[in-house]
């Protein structure tokens, strides 16, 4: 079993009308069956409102399934004593910097985590040391978040996160509030932390160029897993991820175009540089 | 710029009161302040203001910004200064027109200046050199044992800090949501008062909205984080006492002593 697995798992928001009548139930997550290994990079890909953050926040124990189980490290998220663990087990990084952050100075922040798990104080100051040169944020401890830029505020979140000894990260959009050189800061980070300290990490996004390094990539979509695969399968598929209202990385698109007219390239072009050399331009 | 506000008045250097601990400072500063009131004589403000000109030596914060806290007060010394010394019966000193300053009135009047002002500068001390983190962790431990009557010492300190960390958070909200408003026409400066304040009821409701959301966001952030009240959390940051502390206790004994007897020394 891997680190997060999830088993025909539904989730279900029931509408109500003013007088609290049932008036529908939507699907969020419309039984989704997942594996994640220890150590993987995994992307979850999906336009606004395919479930993506949803399924996010089951990985955390915020949300229970309304039918099927997810166990996470083995424990099942449904019961209730194994919540704190679970959280322990998965942090999670949320969509906006500013209303995840507690701490009023930086190293208090990252400090936090450890604090609600009861780590003696001499090893909460040696995490919070770790966690922020992991990410890089060392030299700002002493700073105020609110004078941070949100790429660095994201990855103070990040190191709050690290500093409880996660064996998994789930990140839910952690870049959609950001601008590109913020969103490229919090990237590198996070595959630092899974390439470098080896953390599974579970990135929720819709930016596709984001997913290009991930090890496998779910997209999803009304609450299903449309398609699965490794970033290279899943972007040979150019029409359906279209029909997925998903965007293509424009190099992926350019070389979906030039071989359509007839040049012969590989499918799932990623990288310019991939496509600088498979049409012999070096 | 809004987010630049740094809230209470925090100076900061590097002193031995700035290190010292919040209880010290806390505790100090109520003991101070009772000690004012006990004095029957000037000698003993003498003292107390000997003190205070010793600890904010040693404060090392420049004394204009003491100064500066005095400044919201003046009105209300004059008031006192002037009902106090026209009003107290006792043998006349002065009178012109219908006023009449009596010997015992301008007594009071003196003293009352003297204690009003000795007392803000002397709470300005310690507001000047902790930090509010650090003023809300002191109270924390201070009212802990509180807890005995079910207060819930720690939900109220812990929201008080958010609360803190909010502050910027939503100055900068507000003036971004006045700023929308003033681009499609909303006026905020013309009018009297009741009219501007008027004006402002269109920009609290999207402030509260944004302020709900952000707790329900920051709550579920809390909880991912581990976050299960006080109960088996341990600190980053504890308060220990240091030797500087208990020096600072016993310092601050003797000044009670010493003004005390001195102040009620029947001159």
């Amino acid at each position: 079993m891997g680190i997060i697995e999830a088993r025909d798992v539904v989730y279900e928001y029931v509408r109500r009308d003013e007088e609290g009548n049932v008036e529908g139930v939507t699907k969020a997550v419309n039984d989704v069956s997942l594996d994640i290994k220890q150590g993987d990079f995994i992307a979850i890909l999906g336009h606004n409102g395919s479930g993506k953050s949803t399924l996010a926040k089951h990985m955390n124990a915020i949300l229970n399934p309304t039918e099927g189980t997810i166990w996470v490290d083995g424990m099942d998220t449904n019961e209730e004593e194994n919540v704190w663990n679970i959280r322990q087990t998965a942090g999670m990084v949320f969509q906006n910097p500013d209303n995840q952050i507690i701490g009023q100075v930086v190293e208090e922040d990252v400090g936090f985590g450890p604090e609600n798990m009861g780590v003696p104080t001499k090893e909460i100051w040696e995490r919070v040391e770790e966690s922020l040169k992991a990410v890089g944020m060392y030299q700002f401890r002493k700073h105020s978040p609110n004078k941070l830029s949100g790429g660095q505020k994201q990855r103070v979140s990040i190191a709050g996160v690290l500093a409880m000894h996660p064996k998994c990260i789930v990140l839910d959009e952690p870049t959609a509030m950001l601008d590109p050189s913020g969103r490229k800061e919090v990237i590198r980070a996070v595959r630092g932390l899974n390439q470098v300290e080896g953390v599974t990490v579970v990135l929720i996004t819709h930016y596709m160029e984001e997913i290009i390094h991930a090890d496998r990539v779910f997209v999803m979509d009304q609450g299903k897993i449309a398609m699965e695969g490794t970033p290279r399968e899943i972007f040979s598929q150019v029409e359906k991820l279209k029909s997925l209202r998903l965007d293509v990385p424009q190099v992926t698109l350019l070389a979906y175009e030039l071989k359509k007219q007839g040049i012969p390239l590989p499918d799932g072009i990623l990288t310019t540089d991939e496509l600088i050399r498979a049409l012999g331009l070096e | 710029m809004l987010r630049d506000i740094t809230l209470g008045q925090y100076y900061q250097t590097d002193s031995i009161l700035h290190k010292m601990d919040p209880r010290v400072k806390l505790g100090g500063t109520l003991l101070y302040i009772i000690s004012l009131f006990f004095f029957q004589n000037f000698l003993g403000y003498a003292v107390a203001a000997l003190f205070l000109a010793v600890v904010i030596r040693l404060s090392r914060v420049p004394f204009r910004f003491m100064v500066k806290g005095m400044k919201a007060i003046v009105f209300l010394l004059l008031i006192t200064v002037v009902f106090n010394l026209f009003l107290t019966p006792g043998t006349p000193l002065i009178t012109f027109w219908r006023l009449t300053i009596t010997e015992e009135g301008l007594r009071l009047a003196v003293s009352m200046a003297i204690r009003l002002t000795l007392l803000i500068i002397g709470s300005s001390v310690m507001t000047l050199t902790t930090t509010p983190n650090n003023l809300t962790d002191g109270l924390e431990k201070m009212m802990r044992p509180l807890r005995v009557f079910k207060v819930p010492v720690h939900e109220v300190a812990m929201m008080m800090s958010i609360a803190l960390r909010f502050i910027p958070i939503l100055l900068e909200e507000t003036d971004k949501i006045m700023k929308a408003q003033i681009a499609r026409g909303a006026d905020f400066e013309s009018g009297n008062l009741i009219r501007r304040a008027k004006a402002m009821v269109p920009l609290l409701v999207p402030l509260f909205i944004s302020a709900f959301r952000r707790a329900n966001d920051l709550a579920m952030a809390m909880e991912a984080r581990c976050y299960r009240g006080g109960e088996g959390r341990t600190k980053m940051k504890p308060l220990i006492y240091q030797r500087r502390d208990f020096i600072a206790y016993g310092c601050i004994a003797v000044y009670l002593a010493v003004s005390i007897v001195l102040g009620r020394l029947p001159l």
